[in-house]
């Protein structure tokens, strides 16, 4: 709950996730590199609740600003002297603001299926010149041999995952407080009102269009750095990290935890990655199926996600 | 003589179906204003082109005696245009007291903040509850409006539309689907409206129309057939014959 009769301060519950990170750091040393990719993926969910969860705009085509910001910062980090990781995430960030406002400034005067279809198809767009153009991307074959240096001159990347996990997890948690500004905010609040009922948010003198606007671009902005951050993770990307795919993945994990709750966008990668992790490990060939089944689980008896059946559970146990 | 909102020559077809015809229509500053015509007539459709969510086939729109025919929805109301649905459609899940500051944070131009918390915005708020309590809703300001009875959330509809502060109100039958009784409570309310704000009313019961509204314009087909005072409007046989006529037949 957001807006004006909401309050704002921070819930106990709000400091779990970060317990839990800094739990997993020390508890779980060997699997520091899943867990900042499941620090990265939370910051892409996080960008796509902004305009799904609590603006409305519905998109499949997420992955174009996450692929943006990931191929930025390989293409700077192999071709380019400009091997500052955080060099590296302003570029990223810039350039799928820029793509964020552009396209959200053509595809958002659109509603429903056929602004579903144009977010698609900007993905398939991007994801077809990563294929053809080589030279900068190393298509098909991918780009390796990213070079990211020192986070500020200082902390190298070890071979641990030590500093990416920390690296990860601070970026994810300024994220977070930005997030949480703005959904906390006036500007949040009309967002709520837009996925509530447009006609009435256009009646009342608001223009909505910019609006959507504005809150896709920063979106866009976000979902650039968490791109970014898994190239610089990996030093390397290849061209999973655009199209239908990674879209429909992190659409997948946010239904799995919960839309618009905020909190959704931090459980979802969470059960969804270590979920395949296992499975992958278990079941090389058929690990999808064992999302497939999850999902279908989720969206038939837990409606709002794993958080909605939390907040039930919780309600009927008050009920007693 | 000035008017704060009129229409000259408008038109307004969808295909072959023509819903308004050449409606030339004046509301004076102050106006307590009723539109009737029988089900059809384009009423709705006026309203939603002196609102700008329509755009005319051709003639123009004037608020405050400039041409706003091609301005924006938003640009209108912030220019003091305000409307009511016929329909309910307000923020349902939101409760009374947000639906209302969504409206005034607009009319502030605070809406776009994006740092200190809505709920720290304590004169949106302030005003707000202001707003709910004029039409007796202070003590459901924290209900959400699906909780509440459906006359109450008529009343919800008119507290975002004061919200606005406008100089122009389009009420869009601001008791439509309410028990006669709840009726009675939105006229009380109507009637206490601050009376400088220019009051164009949209409605189907009669007797409402007749105590609330000193001038009365018939619209048939999408063509204005006559206007008048009530009293005009009662004795007009023409209107008898095919509107009243027919409502009491």
């Amino acid at each position: 709950m957001s807006g004006y009769s909401a309050d704002p301060r921070i819930r106990w519950t709000e400091w779990l996730p970060w317990v839990a990170a800094g739990a997993f750091f020390f508890l779980l040393p060997e699997y520091l590199s899943l867990g900042a990719r499941i620090l990265i993926f939370i910051l892409f969910a996080l960008s796509l609740d902004l305009i799904l969860g609590y603006a409305g705009i519905i998109t499949l085509g997420h992955s174009a600003f996450f692929g943006l910001g990931a191929y930025t910062a390989g293409a700077l980090g192999a071709h380019t002297a400009i091997t500052d990781p955080l060099a590296q995430l302003a570029a990223a960030a810039a350039l799928s603001a820029l793509l964020g406002l552009a396209t959200g400034a053509v595809i958002l005067r659109t509603r429903a299926l056929t602004l579903l279809m144009l977010t698609l198809a900007i993905t398939a767009i991007l994801l077809e010149i990563a294929n053809k153009w080589t030279g900068m991307t190393g298509g098909a074959d991918g780009l390796a041999g990213v070079k990211v240096g020192a986070i500020l001159g200082w902390f190298r990347f070890d071979l641990y995952g030590r500093t990416a996990f920390l690296y990860c997890l601070l970026t994810l948690f300024i994220g977070w407080w930005v997030v949480r500004r703005i959904i906390y905010s006036p500007y949040g609040a009309m967002l709520t009102g837009i996925r509530e009922n447009t006609t009435r948010m256009h009646a009342v003198g608001a223009p909505v269009y910019w609006r959507l606007v504005l809150i896709y671009t920063i979106s866009a902005t976000m979902a650039g750095i968490a791109g970014a951050l898994l190239t610089q993770v990996n030093q390397f990307v290849g061209l999973n990290v655009l199209g239908l795919e990674p879209s429909g993945d992190v659409l997948v994990m946010l239904i799995l935890g919960g839309v618009g709750r905020l909190y959704g966008a931090f459980i979802g990668p969470v059960v969804y990655l270590i979920a395949q992790d296992y499975l992958a490990k278990q079941y090389p060939e058929y690990w999808y199926f064992g999302i497939g089944a999850l999902l279908i689980v989720v969206v038939l008896f837990a409606r709002g996600g794993i958080l909605g059946l939390t907040d039930r559970m919780i309600s009927l146990l008050r009920k007693r | 003589m000035s008017s704060v909102l009129e229409t000259r020559k408008l038109c307004k077809s969808f295909g072959a179906l023509v819903v308004a015809q050449n409606i030339d229509f004046r509301l004076e500053p102050g106006a307590r204003h009723a539109l009737i015509g029988p089900n059809g007539a384009g009423k709705t459709t006026f309203v939603n082109m002196l609102m700008g969510a329509l755009a005319p086939t051709s003639g123009n729109i004037f608020l405050n005696n400039e041409d706003v025919t091609r301005t924006p929805q938003a640009a209108r109301v912030r220019r003091g245009l305000g409307r009511t649905f016929q329909v309910t459609s307000l923020f349902r899940s939101l409760p009374l007291l947000d639906n209302v500051a969504l409206g005034i944070a607009e009319r502030e131009r605070t809406a776009t903040r994006m740092w200190k918390p809505a709920s720290r915005h304590q004169e949106i708020k302030d005003e707000a509850m202001h707003h709910l309590a004029a039409l007796g809703l202070a003590d459901d300001a924290a209900m959400r409006v699906t909780d509440l009875p459906y006359g109450k959330q008529r009343l919800v509809e008119i507290a975002i539309a004061l919200g606005l502060r406008p100089k122009v109100l389009l009420l869009d039958e601001p008791a439509a689907g309410v028990p006669s009784a709840e009726s009675e409570r939105i006229l009380q309310n109507l009637e206490k409206l601050p009376s400088e704000i220019a009051i164009l009313i949209i409605e189907h019961d009669m007797d409402l129309v007749f105590r609330f509204a000193r001038r009365i314009t018939v619209l048939v087909q999408g063509v204005v057939l006559v206007e008048g005072t009530p009293d005009e409007i009662a004795r007009d046989k023409r209107v008898h014959d095919v509107y009243l006529g027919e409502a009491h037949a």
